[in-house]
């Protein structure tokens, strides 16, 4: 076993090996722009995009036409987001999002208030679900859009997206799902899931970090949105910009790969993530689950450790690379606003880890962490003032606490 | 974030961890911070006349919340009350080579010292050892 263990797999995944492959030949040999119509180099790139789209498409149940590349994920978001709202935003202005959203969705919804669209951010219940009954409820006459995340990526949870689309269908109003995490990991299928546009990201299922790409429906309905890129009118006139080809290869790839192994993969990671929890919980008391333990990714556990400090437990398991939604490991010095749009409290979540398990994580590699993390709550329990107290039966919340900052 | 040596010292070792009988008269108890900021800081003195002869520590918080409390502890130990009041949490700054997101933890240390001098001092506002009359 390698040390360090990686075990971030929401953050980000390693190429796969294959995806490598398949992508190597279009940096050199065939390197051509898939723009170029007049030479075979131009052809070949082209050959190989399409072959590409039609991996995506096959993984996520559109034609290949509704694929257009992005730079990525935030890119998409930034797309679909502001793309519809240019191109509706004559007649209507409101917007509909989730406040457990990535920041990527929630910073392009705060640019668009600047611009004088209303959004309603509504929240999620304590395991971190949107109800689709409050989505029915904040839809409005002048709703352009519904953005909601198909999985979070801290918490795992996933949404009703089903519902939620065809409540979207029902009421005439467009419904983007940001799916970064759920592509690849849980079937997804935007035609039984009512899905109007979604971004995925290759380098979060074991493709290359800077590509991506956005499904846009083309009938029933025809999503239509303003570029936010110019030049050239490349992918349909909604994203200009020479054609990314090793990364779309690899994207592509990708894609195929996790077609092919989803369900082995889903059962494979699920086992190791539940094996994980279990061996944290039958060894240590006051560990709480975040997130919904039905409704959830199977490679996903953010769980509480009570009385422990986010970062001081990342220094005790340095082997281990896993995040924390302690302000201390944010650059903002907030805590996770997921966790807080669940209602959890500020101690709770600087008390959380999210442990990302993944394709390349092996049994051996979680048993390991279990022992690190066992250690290391034991540990900084025994140092923990707030342990000892609750040991002694005082209840922290009616404590009147001096300072702090 | 990348630890300074003396951090990941006082991490991995920390010096003075526990508690001291906080019912007892030559025990100052002073706790600092809340839960829902990520650091909560318990240090406690026991003192001999006006000398501190010893000093423990409990903190919730960060790598360097706990390196600031140990440290400080470290320092308390062998110190008249009065130098103990003089420790400045820029000392424990420079020491511990603490990075500006840091410096709360050092500001903590110290209010913890100041808070636990101050409880040791109400118990015994009459005690003749008291270097100052409160």
């Amino acid at each position: 076993m390698k040390l360090p263990i990686y075990m971030d797999y929401q953050a980000t995944t390693p190429v796969d090996p294959r995806v490598l492959e398949a992508m190597l030949p279009y940096f050199q040999q065939e390197f051509g722009n898939a723009a170029s119509r007049n030479h075979s180099f131009g052809w070949h790139a082209e050959e190989a995009v399409t072959k590409a789209r039609k991996e995506i498409s096959d993984l996520i149940g559109c034609s290949p036409k509704e694929i257009i590349f992005t730079s990525g994920s935030t890119e998409a978001i930034n797309l679909a987001i502001k793309g519809v709202a240019e191109m509706y935003g004559a007649k209507k202005k409101h917007i509909i999002t989730s406040q457990a959203e990535h920041k990527a969705v929630l910073d392009t919804c705060k640019h668009l208030e600047k611009l004088g669209y209303e959004v309603t951010y509504l929240a999620p219940d304590k395991t971190g679900r949107i109800r689709v009954e409050d989505v029915a409820a904040a839809i409005r006459d002048d709703t352009i859009l519904v953005t909601v995340m198909w999985a979070n990526n801290e918490v795992g949870t996933i949404n009703p997206i089903r519902e939620i689309g065809a409540l979207c269908h029902e009421k005439g109003v467009l419904f983007f799902t940001d799916a970064t995490q759920a592509v690849g990991k849980i079937p997804v299928d935007v035609q039984a899931d009512n899905v109007d546009m979604l971004c995925l990201s290759a380098h979060k299922i074991y493709g290359p970090k800077g590509v991506g790409c956005m499904y846009v429906r083309r009938r029933n309905p025809r999503v239509r949105l303003v570029a936010q890129i110019d030049g050239g009118g490349h992918e349909r006139g909604m994203r200009s910009g020479t054609l990314n080809v090793p990364g779309i290869v690899g994207l592509g790839a990708a894609c195929a790969l996790c077609h092919a192994e989803l369900e082995s993969e889903m059962k494979r990671c699920a086992e190791l993530r539940d094996h994980l929890e279990q061996r944290i919980t039958s060894e240590l008391d006051y560990v709480a689950l975040n997130g919904d333990r039905e409704h959830r990714l199977p490679g996903n556990l953010n769980l509480s450790f009570s009385y422990v400090e986010g970062e001081s437990m990342l220094m005790g398991i340095k082997e281990i690379a896993v995040s924390s939604g302690s302000a201390c490991t944010s650059a903002s010095l907030e805590p996770s606003h997921v966790l807080r749009s669940m209602g959890i409290g500020d101690d709770l979540a600087h008390s959380s880890i999210r442990f990302g398990i993944g394709r390349f994580t092996t049994r051996e590699e979680v048993d390991y962490a279990a022992d690190q993390i066992i250690q290391t709550v034991k540990r900084l329990r025994e140092m923990s003032p707030l342990y000892e107290m609750a040991l002694e039966g005082v209840d922290l919340a009616s404590v009147e606490w001096q300072g702090g900052h | 974030m990348a630890y300074s040596d003396k951090v990941l010292d006082h991490y991995n070792q920390p010096r003075n961890v526990g508690s001291l009988d906080k019912a007892r008269d030559d025990v100052g108890t002073g706790v600092v911070g809340a839960p829902e900021c990520g650091d909560v800081m318990k240090l406690q003195i026991q003192v001999e006349g006006d000398r501190i002869v010893d000093a423990k520590f409990k903190t919730f918080g960060c790598g360097s919340a706990i390196a600031s409390s140990s440290l400080a502890t470290e320092w308390l130990k062998g110190r008249t009350l009065q130098e103990a009041t003089e420790i400045k949490n820029t000392e424990i700054v420079q020491e511990l080579s603490l990075p500006p997101v840091k410096i709360h933890c050092s500001v903590l240390a110290e209010d913890a010292i100041k808070a636990a001098i101050a409880d040791f001092k109400s118990k015994n506002a009459a005690e003749p050892a008291q270097t100052k009359s409160a």
